[in-house]
Order: C-alpha cells, then structure tokens, then sequence
C-alpha cells in the first residue's frame, strides 16, 4: 500500500537519506533495520510527515501524496509510535486517544462518544486491565504503549509505524506487543517495526529492509537471512562473537551488602568484587533500578549493612567511588543541550578535581565516541554515543564501583557491541560492574554471575552463562 | 494471557484510588477546603478580637475586591495551561482603563463603542503577545514583558493622572448588587464558567491542555500549537481588557497606574498557580483558580479587619503561596510513585 521511491533527505548540508526505497504490503510487518545513524528515524518521519523529503516521491495505493505536517499522513491513514510515548500523563486514556481529533456534537466535545470508541477499540485488542478514564500517569509503560495503538487504529491507521517498541518493555511485555501485532495484522493493518532487538525481527517480521549510512542495501523476506547474515548487513563487518571474553577470576570484595533494605527492597545480600560483571535480573517493578539506586545513594537504603559505608546521599556514594549510568540517559544521564565537554565533566566538577581538554579527550577517545568532537551538543549525538558519553563522565572520577542500568537500551548493535567491550575492559582494569538489563542474550552474555531479583528480593544466584530459562524461571518465581 | 496481565501493574488499584479520600487530595479541592479552613480561622480571630466576620459588609467586600483579580486570573489561567503566561495584563488593565473613560467621556451613547473599543484593542495586544511568542520564538516570560513595557511606555507618555470619566450609568457595573451578590462578581462568574465551558466541552480547551501538557506531542497529534496559544493570549488580554472595564466603572474615570498599583501581573499569576495549576502548564484548571482568588481575598479580609500592618500582610501571603506549591509539588511527586 505504501511505496516510496528514492527518498532523500538533507539536515544543515549533511545527508542523511540518499534513494531510498521502500515498499510496504497491507497486513505486513516489515522491519526496518540499521546502526543508529543509518537514517531509519529520519525515513519514518518522512513516512509519517514530520520531515518532507528533499527528493523522492511517496505513493499510497498508487496515488502520490506529499505531507506537508503530521495530520496529513494520518489522514492517509498513517500513524507512528515513537519510542518516547506521545502521551500527555495527566490526561484519561480516551483524551489521548482522539487527541486533536476530539469527536464533536454541536460544538462540543462528544465525551461519551470517545469513552466509548476507545473502549470498544481496548476490547477488540483483548485489553481489559485499564479503562477509557484511567489518566495515562498510572499506567505501566506497556499499558501505555496499548494506549498508543489504539490511537493509531481509531485513526483507522492502514500503517503503524513503531519505533523501538519493545525498548522500554520488560520481556514479559514484549510478548503483548508480539501479540498485538499479531492482532493488527490479522486486521491488515501493515506494520512498520523498526528495532535493534534482531530476535523481534525474526520473530515478527515477514519481510527486513536494512539501511546503511543513509541508503539502502537490501530488501529480504525474513525466511532467505540468518541472524549473522543480517548484522553484517547492518554493520558492514561481521562482529564474530558478541561479547568479548569473560576475565579470569574477581578479585577484592569492593561492596558488600547484608541484609540491606529499604521501601522496594527487603534482605538484600550482595558482593561486588574487582574485575567482576554481577548482571542483575528481574521483571519490571521487581526492583532492579531501585537496588542500583539504594547503592548508589540516590534512594538509600534504610536497613542492614553495607561496607565500605552505606551513602545516604548521591553526593556519598559519589565520594566512595560508586557511578550510576542510569536507565534513562536523556532524563537522568546527561543535560541534553550542553556540550560533549560539558558533560563529560559533569561529574567531575561536582565532585572536584575537573580534568583538562586533554584529559576529555583521552576519555572520549577510551570510549570511542566517533566522531570525538568536543563541543558537539549531546542532543544531536546517537544514542550509543550519547550513552559513550555517560561512560566518560563516570570514568572521571575513576570510579571503583560502577552500575549499569540498562546499558544498550535504544543504542545500534555496533555501539552496542563498544559498549560490552569497554564494560569488559574496564572490569579487566579492577573496576567492579553491576549490570542490571531486561535483554536476556545481553545479561547471559556479559555476567560473571548473574543476581535474579523478586519483588524486591533475591531470588536466586546463577553462575556464568544460564539458560534464558532458569533465569525467567526464577524471576516469574513458582507460576512460570 | 491471564498470567501476563496479573504481573502488569493492574490500573484497577489506581482507579480504587481515586475515590473520595484521593479526590480530597487534588488541588482544587484542596485549595477550597484551606479556604473553609481559613474562613474558620478567619471567624475566631476576629471575634477573639471583638469583631464579627463575614457580615454582610465583609463578604460584599471579599467580592469586589476578588472580582476584578478574579477576572485576570481566568485569562492568566487559560495562558498558564497552554504552557505560556501574561505579564502585560497589569498595564493593559491600565490602558483599556483610559480607553474606556476617554471615549465615554460621560456620556451614556458613548458606553458600547467604548467596551468595543477596549475589546479590540485587547485583542490586538493578545494577538501581538501570541505571535511574538510562537513566530518569533521569544519566550513568554520575555514576550509578555516587552509588550508590558511598551504599553507602559505609551499610556506614561500620554497621562500622567486619571483621564476621562465614566457615565453613572457605567458606574453601576462596580457599584450596584442584587442582593448580597454585586453585580462584578457576577461578571467574574460569567467569565469563570465560559473559561470552564471552553476547557472542559470544546476542542479548543482539550488542546490548551495538551499544548501545556507537552507541546510536541500536541504538534505530533496534529495540534496547530502556534494557533492555539495565540488564541489563549487573546483570551487573556480580552479578560484583563473586561477588568480594566470593571476598574474604570469603579474608579468613575481611567487610571494609568490601576493595573500596576493592583499588581494584576504578578497576583493573577499567584492565584492562578495558588489554585494549583501547574506554572509549567497542561494540568490544574479554572475552579482552582477561583478558589485561589477567593483564598488570597478572605486573607485580606482578615487582615483589614484585624488592621494588621500591611507589611505583614504580604509577608503572610508569599508564605502561603509558597507552601501551597510546595504542597501541590509534594503530592504530584507521591503520586508518580
């Protein structure tokens, strides 16, 4: 239905697209796949007409159409989730839904006639855990996301666009969306899945176009590619293994906890040692950031022991050496319209000691920013090189304890595979790593040891390399 | 299935919560149950100090004098929750103030050119303060002041005392009351619930909200966000015009300094945040800020009638305005929990 031919796409003389094509059947999942940086965001916003291509031309159904602002792609009967909801919190679900769109009766705004539409659609995908009043600020992400397909269908949407969708889900969540996708095919609704999870793409797609430095290298039905043939594709190179090789052996205990708890988290006991990834598991809201955060100070602990010193503040945990790269960079990680520079120095000028041009440059070199410009602002920088940045704003203190929440989440594989190796390196160098993911591969992948949280509690320890199996086993506790 | 929604977090627990205890916990009720409670306090102090409170003098006075604030304050509000504010409201109840004596000049006939005169030149100063903000990209905070300046600028070059003078018939509109309800206070309602109407019942009103809630995800939805703050600035500037009406039927003439010397600006904008709409916009609404309005009028009645210095009425006032927004942010952030 949609069909688009030799896209192309300038920002401030760099460009991002170059003849492009894409083709995309009713009823089809079609991934789109590429590193960040390979133009797949700006192709979905020419797509859905936040963006208007520089050259190129966009049909639908054989009839060519130009959007000049998002509503006339929704009029097409396009829609897009992007990766960050479009949601207003503290409006109800059905105010969301047809927002912009309100139905009117008289002049006024049809309540009932929204409550109602939204209902039936929530119905017709099987959701019944939150109604057309419920404000959007007391859903779970993954009731959000539900949210934002039922704006799209009550668009009568033809194509969704999802970016990332299962980026911010916990795992047993993605299977919802796998089955809400499901149910949109079923109602030939063609579905753009654009996604760095390549085990979503096999699973969902029927077809995979890949993209490269802003052009297109291959259109595929999913069946004709494996898994490794794919990221070559992407990356250009074959990444081998991917991730590198575990160390030798922990060596000093550099945290220990006993016993410790607080409001999330009760009889926690933890060792962290020198040279060691511990990677910590766990569904959502069983307390896998909030036991980073206790560490690091943010939402101390309030009971037991922790040695060296239990910080009741982020400013102590700072000063016993302990980093957070937190879940969500852009809120959390980095001011987003200040420099590289700035920060990468972020920590360092709180804490004192604040390192030179040169010394951030060695950093950012360390950490393989590409390319290393200082004074670019973080905003317009990827998500891995965003996350690259995080890293050496920690690396500044030379920290002894560093936690990672979530580490790759929305960043390309090749930043990814970076990312690994500089968690490996540094580990290798003395640091002790807690790592904290809801990709199973990532977590079986890195961790020396692998820590399954509970409702707040441990569940269980598992050696290097478990089985996805025992590891959800645990985490789902006796109904799995 | 069934395994899969048990582990989500049920919104079922939310929606038990939003019973009539978590409903007392909004802002807006909030902020009307301080306003009992004052009102309560208000009784003891004063009859402690021989007085009696909420005669019919007290409470006729608590209207007039909210009246006008009041009115400020729905068009402040309608601002605030697209995510803008109005700084220029002071000084353009000043102007419309002067148009609307000068060109009744006294007479009867002259009375309805004058209010459409005194609406159209709002308008125009909304329209102005809307497209400095969304064409050129000047922050409100900015844009709002600017235009302030030049008003100011404007109506000091041209008088520098009261002008004009407002026939007796115009004057009723300050004066007059049926019953114990002055007939300014009922404009002020009429204002309030056409405000309510519009946020709640129309279009536009959901898209203030969403402009103020987040203003991409509005432009995402395919909101003319531009438009609509515009719309809400001409709407803000129309009710200080309307106030600068009522101040001039009360004052019997213009006044270039009856908008500054009532601190309109900065006032509306206390109400309007008092009654719990957020300052950042998209959350809060009208009712909120008429409570807020009424809150900050029976603190002055108590003042005045224990004749306390005015020095310390204002410290008392930067103190419960600040606590209510330390007390509306401690709420928001236990409930995001």
């Amino acid at each position: 239905m949609l069909s688009m031919r030799g896209i192309g796409k300038s920002f401030l003389g760099v460009r991002v697209l170059s003849g492009v094509d894409l083709d995309v059947t009713a009823g089809e999942v079609h991934a789109v796949v590429g590193e960040n940086g390979a133009g797949k965001s700006t192709l979905m916003k020419i797509i859905c007409g936040v963006h208007a291509p520089d050259e190129g031309s966009i049909e639908i159904d054989g009839r060519p159409v130009s959007f000049g602002h998002p509503l006339d792609a929704q009029r097409s009967g396009i829609a897009i989730i992007y990766q960050e909801f479009n949601l207003l919190p503290e409006r109800t679900v059905a105010e969301n839904v047809f927002l912009g769109r309100e139905p009117v009766r008289r002049g006024l705004v049809d309540r009932a006639a929204m409550e109602e539409a939204t209902a039936r659609l929530l119905d017709e995908l099987g959701e019944d855990s939150f109604g057309p009043r419920d404000p959007v600020k007391r859903l779970s992400v993954a009731q959000q996301q539900v949210v934002e397909i039922v704006k799209a269908l009550s668009i009568d949407a033809r194509l969704i666009v999802m970016d990332e969708p299962s980026a911010a889900l916990a795992e047993h969540e993605v299977e919802l969306l796998y089955r809400l996708i499901g149910r949109l095919r079923e109602r030939g609704v063609a579905v753009v899945y654009i996604s760095h999870r390549l085990r979503e793409v096999f699973d969902l797609a029927d077809r995979v176009t890949v993209l490269k430095d802003g052009s297109r290298v291959t259109t595929v039905p999913i069946g004709e590619v494996s898994s490794d043939e794919l990221i070559r594709l992407m990356v250009g190179r074959d990444l081998g293994t991917y991730f590198p090789p575990r160390s030798a052996g922990a060596g000093e205990v550099r945290l220990s906890l006993r016993a410790a708890g607080n409001h999330k988290l009760r009889d926690i006991d933890l060792e962290l040692r020198a040279g060691e990834i511990v990677g910590i598991a766990g569904l959502q809201g069983s307390g896998r950031s909030e036991l980073a955060k206790a560490i690091f100070g943010a939402e101390p602990f309030t009971a037991g022991e922790m040695t060296p010193s239990r910080p009741r503040s982020v400013r102590e945990g700072v000063a016993m050496g302990i980093g957070l790269v937190t879940e969500d960079r852009k809120a959390e990680g980095l001011a987003l319209r200040q420099s590289v520079r700035d920060n990468a120095l972020l920590v360092a000028r709180a804490v004192g000691g604040a390192k030179g041009r040169n010394g951030v440059r060695d950093l950012l070199e360390r950490v393989r920013l590409s390319p290393p410009r200082q004074e670019q602002e973080v905003r317009y920088l990827s998500g891995g090189n965003q996350q690259k940045v995080v890293l050496a704003k920690w690396m500044t203190m030379a920290p002894r304890v560093l936690l990672f929440d979530e580490p790759t989440r929305g960043v390309d594989v090749g930043a990814k595979a970076a990312i690994h190796d500089l968690m490996r390196e540094l580990a290798n160098d003395g640091m002790a790593i807690m790592m904290i993911s809801s990709e199973l591969p990532e977590l079986i992948g890195m961790s020396d040891r692998i820590v399954v949280l509970r409702d707040g509690r441990i569940a269980g320890t598992l050696p290097a390399g478990p089985t996805e199996e025992a590891i959800m086993r645990l985490a789902a506790g006796e109904v799995a | 299935m069934n395994q899969l929604v048990r582990v989500r977090r049920p919104a079922g627990r939310g929606e038990a919560r939003s019973g009539l205890a978590a409903r007392l916990r909004e802002p807006t009720q909030v902020v009307f149950l301080a306003l009992l409670g004052l009102i309560a306090v208000g009784w003891v102090l004063v009859a402690f100090d021989g007085g009696q409170f909420l005669t019919m003098e007290s409470v006729v006075g608590i209207q007039q004098r909210s009246a006008a604030l009041g009115i400020v304050a729905i068009g402040q509000t309608l601002a605030i929750l697209a995510g803008s504010l109005d700084l220029s409201v002071a000084y353009l109840i000043s102007l419309t103030s002067l148009v609307a004596a000068e060109i009744m000049a006294g007479q009867d006939g002259n009375i309805l050119p004058a209010i459409a005169a005194v609406l159209a030149i709002s308008a125009l100063v909304g329209l102005v303060n809307g497209l400095v903000i969304t064409r050129l990209q000047v922050h409100a905070f900015i844009a709002t002041l600017g235009v302030a300046l030049i008003i100011k600028g404007i109506v000091d070059h041209l008088y520098d005392g009261p002008a004009g003078k407002v026939p007796e018939s115009f004057q009723l509109l300050g004066y007059s009351r049926i019953g114990p309800i002055p007939i300014s206070a009922l404009l002020w309602a009429g204002v309030a619930v056409v405000a309510w109407f519009l946020l709640s019942r129309t279009r536009l009103g959901y898209r203030i909200y969403a402009v103020g809630g987040n203003e991409e995800v509005a432009r995402l939805s395919g909101i003319r966000t531009g438009r609509v703050i515009v719309i809400t600035h001409v709407l803000c500037s129309l009710c200080a015009g309307i106030a600068g009406l009522l101040l001039a039927s009360r004052l019997g003439a213009g006044a270039p300094t009856v908008g500054t010397d009532g601190g309109y600006d900065l006032e509306s904008i206390a109400a309007v945040v008092l009654g719990g709409t957020a300052l950042a916009g998209g959350k809060g609404g009208v009712a909120g800020t008429v409570g807020g309005v009424l809150l900050l009028a029976v603190l002055d009645t108590i003042f005045n009638q224990l004749e306390v210095n005015s020095f310390v009425k204002d410290v008392v006032r930067g103190v419960v305005i600040v606590i209510a927004v330390a007390v509306y942010a401690r709420r928001g952030m236990r409930r995001s929990q």
